[in-house]
């Protein structure tokens, strides 16, 4: 996970607070990968004992300012600088549902029908909140990447709807 | 919807040809726009879109089933008055953009003004108005052949919005764009519909059909689905 990395990034542009870090870490990424304070903590001490943080003195409310390290100046860079590797993905309930409906010999149209009417409505609720966060183009790039990726489904739906037509399985059950 | 659609295709039916050859491009179609309304027409290829685009403008006829723009139904015009009617409310972009290669983008945004009897003084500045609007500015006086693709589909664009048309017809206006230039296309249809335009959008891409208010999924020429309707559970 890159919530480590993602940190770092934030700690780059100057030292902060916990909670700041917290806050600008959802407002970069469109609040699609809401972060936890405890979790904020955790990966900050597991970065200070990496000596990439360096925490300051409390204030008196108790709070501790973060600053980066010259070691984890060099850690951000290198993950910048590396690509992500197409990871183990979670398995897709979808892709799942339509091998065994066609496996079952069930209609599979009306499943593709009904997810990609579901899909395009998701669509549109990710293209009214582009156009709503216009102005922030980190926010912008996020909800480009769920536009893209439900862009995908959409078009492997019509693949697998041209398919399927095209089967013999499927004209013996429409005959 | 409590006032008139712009454009109401009832229980339309096309048949292209007759006897063997006959294809039926759209089968007991109806689709209401409104005014302040995008609605996007998505389907494979041949599953009727640009028909139901041609009909939804005025530029063919139905075989059966009626078409109302703006209130009056077409089968009763003469040809002379429905040419008019469009002129008046239609803007077309059409899937090959159909620009005049002889005239300037800011000629060929002119001239449906000038076919109005519009001065062409009076056109020209209506012209540079929209090709601003579009981000063409610059590029007025070139022909279409020295301008980029994106270009030509923006002057494409800007001939359709010229004058105070309500209902706008867009036969993939996104044609071969990359995506942010895309985007910017659907940003300027969707600014007119928010001032009262109806538009109607065929298009292959989802992420352009999202900025709709309403998708609507041909297939054989019949409509298959529709993002209006609430969602049937899956079987
Ligand atoms: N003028 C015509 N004469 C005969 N058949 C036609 C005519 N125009 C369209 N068709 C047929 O009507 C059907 C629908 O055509 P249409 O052009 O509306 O499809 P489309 O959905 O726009 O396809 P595409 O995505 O390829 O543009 C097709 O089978 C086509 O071959
Ligand atoms: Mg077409």
């Amino acid at each position: 996970m890159a919530i480590r990395q993602g940190l770092l990034a934030l700690l780059s542009q100057g030292p902060r607070y916990g909670y700041q870090l917290r806050a600008e870490f959802e407002t970069s990424t469109g609040a699609t990968w809401p972060l936890n304070i405890g979790q904020v903590y955790t990966t900050l001490s597991r970065l200070e004992r990496d000596d990439l943080v360096s925490p300051g003195e409390q204030d008196e409310q108790g709070r501790v300012v973060y600053t980066i390290t010259e070691a984890g100046r060099a850690e951000m860079e290198r993950w910048f600088s590396t690509p992500v590797a197409q990871a183990d993905r979670p398995r897709d309930e979808l892709v799942i549902k339509l091998a065994m409906a066609v496996t079952a010999r069930a209609d599979v149209r009306p499943v593709i029908q009904a997810q990609r009417t579901a899909t395009m409505r998701t669509l549109q609720e990710l293209t009214r909140a582009k156009r709503a966060n216009a102005g922030e183009p980190a926010q912008r790039l996020v909800l480009d990447s769920m536009i893209f990726q439900a862009e995908a489904e959409q078009r492997w739906l019509d693949h697998c709807e041209a398919v399927m037509a095209a089967s013999p399985q499927t004209q013996e059950t429409q005959r | 919807m409590s006032f008139d659609p712009v454009v109401r295709l009832a229980d339309v039916t096309r048949v292209h040809g007759d006897g063997p050859q006959a294809v039926s491009a759209l089968r007991g179609v109806s689709l209401d726009v409104a005014a302040g309304e995008l609605v996007a027409v998505m389907g494979p290829s041949g599953s009727g879109k640009s028909t139901l685009l041609n009909l939804a403008g005025g530029l063919d006829l139905p075989t059966s089933g009626s078409v109302v723009i703006e209130g009056t139904p077409l089968v009763s015009l003469k040809a002379a008055d429905l040419a008019g009617l469009r002129r008046r409310h239609v803007g077309y972009v059409f899937q090959d953009l159909n620009l005049i290669p002889s005239l300037t983008a800011a000629e060929n945004v002119m001239l449906p003004r000038e076919l109005d009897g519009i001065r062409a003084k009076q056109a020209r500045r209506d012209a540079l108005e929209v090709l601003t609007e579009v981000g063409l500015a610059e590029v007025a006086d070139r022909f279409p052949d020295e301008i980029s693709g994106g270009q030509r589909q923006r002057v494409a664009i800007a001939r359709a919005l010229v004058g105070e048309r309500r209902l706008l017809l867009a036969d993939e206006p996104t044609g071969a764009l990359d995506t942010p230039t895309g985007d910017d296309i659907l940003q300027l249809l969707r600014a007119r519909c928010d001032v009262g335009a109806a538009v109607l959008l065929v298009t292959h891409e989802p992420r352009y059909a999202a900025w709709a208010d309403r998708v609507v999924f041909l297939r054989d020429g019949e409509i298959a689905d529709s993002t209006a309707v609430p969602l049937k559970s899956a079987r």
